[in-house]
């Protein structure tokens, strides 16, 4: 019998929340490495909702980021609070992608999974704030979309699913918050949903899960190695290693590149990304030019005096 | 030069039960500058049920509009993803415009990127600017491209970016960065009727627009709307709260300094994270942006997602206890102190001096709410 198959999109980013001197350069551009680099914020909303929906209705929930090796840190994360699957996209094709080349890739991956009923993601990353992925993602797949989805109101499993074996067709009836208000909008399935941070608390790791996978967590290399997978496979075991040296669980990475996802290369990456950035400029504070004023009757009102002459005030 | 080829700059016009978002009026404004620069046409596109949205086409005219594409139908009453692409994308295929704008909203946020990816052109989220530019690249030089200004990666960097072989260039813009410009009633311009079919099959159409059942497989269900309740983009003057307000209490003493100026209340994201005061008044990268003849802002550090809300505001008087604080480098006025006792004294000063002139509205002398604001 077949399950209800949801996929989510994650990405790691770097924490532009907790951005320091150090992270800027002299010439004004971001030094990366200097970042922390974490999960996205809305990205773990949409895992919390993959794995509510799990819980009520049994799912596979299956992860997928695309990034560079060290990426993988997110699907870690993402095993340890209950995901069966995760897949990494990670290709020097896909370097330098905009969100429409980011979307390709995405798209191919979803299909190479055999489709979805539910595709969940993020409203918006925080290193970009495009909101524009899950979207572009939904139109290259022909699912519908709603977005900016602050509740999941109902879920009807599809067809042949565990849940639903009657042969009706699946939906999901989502809440989206919109300027002043909300909407409620209801969807067959398949469909994909951009979740906001006003959908739910993610849970933390599950410390049943972090044991499963404590080889992971105990791997004194973070960086995702190449010679963890089996050339012959595209769906490699990852074996962990404990500090003992003696590998402890099999967790499933899959692992794809762009010749896996069957990827037309002019469409990846920068060369399938239809924007450039032309400039950045870092953000810098003027030098202060502002004009001090004694916290005191006089002082404040000699400054109220000169707004009302300048009929700033009154 | 024929209308085909004219690649004229357009604006995706947004509207709510025949009512037009202010931040597409906004956009014709500064499509109007673009579109002059490049000597093309300003087209906009408006889309909904037929009564409502007819009458609506003079005013975009008189915003700047040049042509008003006038998508009807009473399947279109209330914006959805689908068959709104359908439209926007069947329109641009046959007209080529070489600029494509829409409002930053959970609405145009939700449309452009569904559209940019079904054209494969390029698409920038939440521009703050737009100007007119060239580029050279890989020794060929790019005229008169969009520049698509953004904040990115937290606030901390502006980007400018281009899309230099793609058209059409495709941007979402932020509410309240552009000018509204002022409607001119004596505008002409050419008000054209876009035929809308609805078929239940997906067919092909030479002329107009044709919507498939596949279109509106998503179905709303309800929808609550409210106008707001606080006017920040309109206010003259804005009273801003943050952190150093301290409580839910202290407010109290930040909307007594704003009912005194007559000034709308604003605040912090941090002050709304914890509850002292409603999003509705939240000043910033994620709440209003507002550029009001004199911000206030009491007890906020200024982080770079509060200033971009705030830093083009004509006069800006930042109170904070703190001489290091951020804010103090985009004011005009500082006054290192504890806002609890120099509120008050900005209360009382205005109220003497005011006195002295002719008396403004809304000066009644008020109690604070709660004494345990000084």
């Amino acid at each position: 019998m077949p399950q209800l198959r949801i996929v989510v999109l994650v990405k790691q980013v770097p924490d532009t929340a907790n951005v320091t001197g150090e992270a800027m350069k002299e010439d004004g551009t971001i030094n990366r490495a200097a970042l922390p680099a974490v999960f996205n914020p809305e990205d773990l909303n949409a895992l919390e909702e993959a794995l509510t929906l799990k819980e009520r209705h049994g799912a596979r929930v299956t992860v997928i980021t695309m990034g560079p090796p060290a990426a993988v840190q997110v699907l870690r994360e993402s095993l340890y609070r209950g995901a069966d699957e995760v897949v990494l996209l990670t290709d020097k094709a896909f370097a330098g992608a905009d969100t429409l080349a980011t979307s390709y890739a995405l798209s191919l991956a979803v299909r190479k999974l055999g489709g979805a009923d539910l595709v969940l993601c993020g409203r918006q990353a925080i290193d970009g704030d495009t909101a524009q992925v899950g979207p572009q993602t939904a139109e290259k797949l022909g699912y519908p979309q709603i977005t900016c989805v602050s509740r999941i109101d109902a879920l009807v499993a599809p067809e042949g699913s565990e849940a639903r074996p009657d042969g009706e067709a699946g939906s999901v009836t989502a809440t989206r918050s919109i300027e002043g208000g909300f909407e409620t909008l209801t969807s067959p399935l398949p469909c994909l949903l951009t979740v906001t941070a006003e959908a739910n608390d993610p849970r933390p790791p599950s410390v049943k899960l972090v044991m499963t996978y404590k080889g992971i967590a105990a791997e004194a290399m973070p960086e995702y190695d190449d010679s963890y997978l089996d050339p012959e496979s595209d769906a490699a075991e990852v074996c962990m290693i404990d500090r003992d040296g003696r590998p402890v669980c099999r967790a499933r990475v899959v692992q794809w590149d762009h010749e896996a996802l069957g990827a037309d290369r002019d469409a990846l990456g920068l060369r399938g990304s239809p924007t450039r950035v032309k400039q950045i400029e870092s953000v810098v504070l003027a030098q202060s030019e502002a004009r001090m004023v004694e916290p005191t009757e006089a002082g404040v009102g000699a400054l109220v005096h000169e707004l009302i002459e300048e009929h700033i005030l009154g | 030069m024929n209308g085909a080829t004219r690649n004229d700059v357009w604006v995706v016009v947004e509207q709510h039960d025949g009512a037009v978002a202010e931040v597409s009026l906004e956009l014709l404004g500064r499509a109007r500058e673009l579109a002059d620069r490049l000597g093309v046409r300003v087209g906009a596109v408006l889309i909904g049920a037929d009564q409502a949205v007819t009458a609506l086409a003079p005013a975009l005219v008189a915003r700047g509009a040049d042509i008003v594409y006038l998508a009807a139908h009473d399947d279109l009453t209330h914006y959805l993803t689908q068959p709104y692409t359908q439209v926007v994308t069947a329109l641009i295929r046959e007209h080529r415009p070489q600029i494509v704008l829409y409002g930053a909203t959970t609405t145009g946020r939700d449309l452009a990127p569904r559209v940019a990816s079904a054209l494969r052109t390029g698409l920038t989220a939440d521009c703050t600017d737009l100007r007119i530019g060239d580029h050279s690249m890989k020794g060929a030089e790019h005229r008169d491209l969009l520049y698509q200004i953004r904040p990115a990666f937290g606030g901390n960097i502006i980007a400018t970016i281009i899309s230099p072989l793609h058209r059409p260039q495709m941007a979402t813009v932020r509410e309240g960065v552009m000018v509204m410009p002022a409607a001119d009633e004596s505008r002409a311009g050419a008000i054209v009727n876009v035929p809308v079919e609805r078929s239940s099959s997906p067919v092909h159409s030479a002329d107009g627009v044709v919507l498939s059942d596949a279109d509106f497989v998503v179905r709303l269900v309800d929808r609550v709307r409210e106008e707001k309740r606080v006017d920040l983009k309109g206010a003259r003057i804005v009273v801003a709260g943050g952190v150093g307000v301290g409580s839910r209490e202290g407010f109290a003493l930040v909307e007594e300094l704003a009912r005194t100026l007559g000034g709308v209340v604003g605040a912090s994201r941090a002050a709304v994270d914890a509850g002292w005061i409603d999003h509705e008044h939240q000043i910033g990268q994620t709440g209003t942006t507002v550029r009001p003849k004199l911000y206030i802002a009491c007890g906020i550090s200024g982080s770079v997602q509060h200033r971009a809300g705030m830093d083009q505001s004509a006069r800006i008087l930042a109170i904070n206890s703190d001489p290091l604080a951020p804010i103090f480098g985009v004011a005009h006025y500082g006054i290192v102190g504890d806002l609890h006792k120099v509120i008050p004294l900005l209360i009382q000063a205005y109220r003497t001096k005011s006195a002295g002139t002719a008396a403004p509205g809304g000066t009644t002398p008020v109690a604070a709410a709660d004494g345990g604001a000084s």
